[in-house]
């Protein structure tokens, strides 16, 4: 029997030989993340491990991207919490200032994560680098300690789901449609203690940052992970990001899946995920007219240049609707700066939007960004769950960088194709 | 591991933003967490606790987030186990961790409504419900989850092998 992507990458990590889903494995890890909300907790279970030290200070990346800028006292305290941490540790990647990013868009960027890697981090949406075949997945900041300390975690060995992507992507149709579409049939808990793995000859079509975007949400089916075959958009992606020494990984001929998905993407109308799962998914057309007050571009899911280009793209001479509050967060400096060189910051300021800082801030009702009852949003990001982004009594729709901006300009939910 | 207490029933896919909002995730005091357990499903919903009580929950309990204010916060508000349909991966593994007991029924939870008086017995994986005469049983905890809470937890499980 060969081995699927999941199982492939865990092997070469794990001293016991894996032989099915379901066996508990030891694994190490290749890098541990943590963010400023999760770093704190992470920080009090360490001291009571009384762990003298981390495993290897060059192998943890603490990235305060949540409540950042510090949107209050009590954040910045526990910001505050982590730098000492960090500075005690010596820890190499610690993120906070001008350098700090959206920890799924930045780690990436930096080179830290990519094929092969096993990858734990205290932050559910860590699953992105599955986009770049790491076996990545979220836990809680104990477990985050725990693999700070030893360098070493454990994994259920998880069922992989295989998803076998067709046809060609039409013109205003996004990786983020295709991963919504996969979540409104398999539902919130079609991929519980389950791997998705990609494959089919759409993912030629696919960039390294398209394939992040779906590896990204692979969380909001209940997945552990996501996972991306490595092939030469992967390698080009990494080696430009400053990895050497990857290789190409697939899964092999006979491995095993417990259940098999077709998606044909031809024909396939932007998607959008409405109130109050992610997985209650429609086509842009079929909605009816729904007004929104704010839009919100950014994200791990959908903050990176190709998404910014994309938005740029619809808004380019057009006005953001009066009444709508158009919110845009480069997801890292590095793509702030991307955007400002290639004139992208000056199409959305000249249409009417803000540009924050890169942070997570709104995408989970932080700051920057926070909604009244009764308003509705549309936003990029990866969670509509009720009073995600605010108050309890307020929506949240979730869409492509695409529908996005063309929802900015018509101040109510609209196809790409149809402002 | 035996509790006696009364169930408050929450419904399916509750996901940790329902369970402790953003907004509170300035602290890790488990207090101050569980003042605000479940404040994103209903405002002042902690209210009707008393400590003691048992949490009922769906499908696909604790999905979302990683959060482990989540557990914190849910026994911070003085409940010390829930019963579920399912729960979410990294909230199963979060619960133990924390010392939050976790027990799955599957589809048997339909038998346990909002009020009830429950007993549990959590290693017999038995759940015993006195206003209905009914006992429910729990799937088993996985070994190695097992084997973690007998060492006393994660906690003291690396603090003995990092020592």
């Amino acid at each position: 029997m060969g081995k699927n992507l999941a199982e492939k990458i865990l092997q070469k990590h794990s001293p016991e030989e894996i032989k099915k889903p379901g066996q508990i494995i030891p694994c190490r890890v290749s890098l541990v993340l943590a963010n400023d909300i999760t770093a704190p907790l992470a920080v009090d279970s360490f001291r009571k491990m009384q762990a003298p030290r981390v495993f290897d200070a060059d192998k943890i990346a603490l990235v305060c991207d949540h409540f950042t800028p510090n949107k209050d006292i009590a954040s910045a305290e526990q910001v505050q919490k982590v730098r000492r941490f960090a500075r005690e540790m010596n820890i190499t990647h610690y993120y906070e200032g001008g350098n700090v990013g959206v920890e799924h868009a930045l780690l990436p960027e930096l080179g830290l994560v990519g094929p092969g890697d096993v990858v734990v981090g205290a932050d559910s949406h860590t699953c992105t680098y599955g986009g770049l075949g790491a076996f990545a997945t979220g836990m809680g900041s104990t477990d985050i300690a725990a693999a700070m300390a030893l360098g070493e975690t454990w994994f259920k060995i998880p069922e992989t789901i295989r998803v076998n992507m067709n046809g060609s992507l039409d013109e205003f149709t996004t990786s983020k449609d295709l991963i919504l579409n996969l979540i409104g049939r398999i539902k919130v808990d079609g991929a519980l203690y389950r791997a998705l793995e990609f494959a089919g000859d759409t993912l030629a079509e696919l960039d390294a940052e398209a394939r992040m975007t779906m590896a990204n949400m692979a969380i909001e089916a209940g997945g552990k992970a996501g996972l991306f075959p490595v092939d030469q958009v992967t390698l080009d992606y990494c080696r430009e990001h400053g990895r050497l020494g990857d290789d190409l990984l697939e899964p092999d001929g006979q491995a095993g899946y417990c259940m098999q998905v077709d998606m044909q993407v031809s024909g396939m109308p932007p998607q959008i995920a409405c109130p109050h799962l992610p997985d209650n998914v429609a086509g842009v057309d079929d909605l009816g007219e729904i007004k929104v007050d704010q839009v919100v571009l950014g994200s791990c899911t959908n903050g990176r240049i190709s998404d910014l280009r994309q938005a740029a793209h619809i808004l380019k001479d057009r006005k953001v609707d009066k009444n709508v509050r158009f919110i845009v967060l480069p997801a890292t400096p590095k793509i702030y700066a991307q955007a400002l060189e290639e004139g992208l910051l000056e199409i959305f300021l000249k249409a009417g939007g803000i540009i924050g800082p890169p942070t997570c801030g709104p995408c989970l009702g932080g700051h920057m960004g926070i909604l009244a009852s009764g308003e509705t949003c549309l936003a990029t990001t990866n969670r509509n769950f009720k009073g995600r982004m605010g108050s309890l009594e307020s929506k949240v729709y979730l869409g492509s960088p695409y529908v996005a901006a063309s929802t900015a300009v018509a101040g109510r939910i609209i196809h790409p194709a149809r402002v | 591991m035996h509790f006696k207490g009364k169930a408050h029933k929450v419904g399916d896919h509750i996901d940790t933003d329902a369970i402790i909002p953003a907004r509170f995730l300035v602290t890790t005091d488990p207090e101050e967490l569980g003042r605000n357990c479940m404040a994103g499903l209903e405002e002042n919903w902690v209210s009707r606790i008393n400590k003691g009580d048992i949490l009922l929950g769906g499908k696909n309990f604790g999905c979302g987030s990683s959060r482990e204010h989540a557990p914190i916060a849910i026994l911070g508000a003085g409940i010390p186990v829930v019963v579920a349909h399912s729960f979410a991966r990294i909230f199963y593994r979060n619960g133990f961790n924390m010392g939050l007991v976790l027990l799955e029924v599957g589809d048997e939870i339909s038998r346990l409504s909002d009020g009830d008086e429950l007993e549990i017995k959590a290693l017999e994986g038995k759940i015993i419900n006195h206003t209905t005469g009914d006992t429910v049983n729990s799937l088993p905890v996985p070994e190695f989850m097992a084997d973690i809470l007998a060492k006393g937890g994660l906690i003291n499980y690396v603090r003995e092998k990092a020592a």
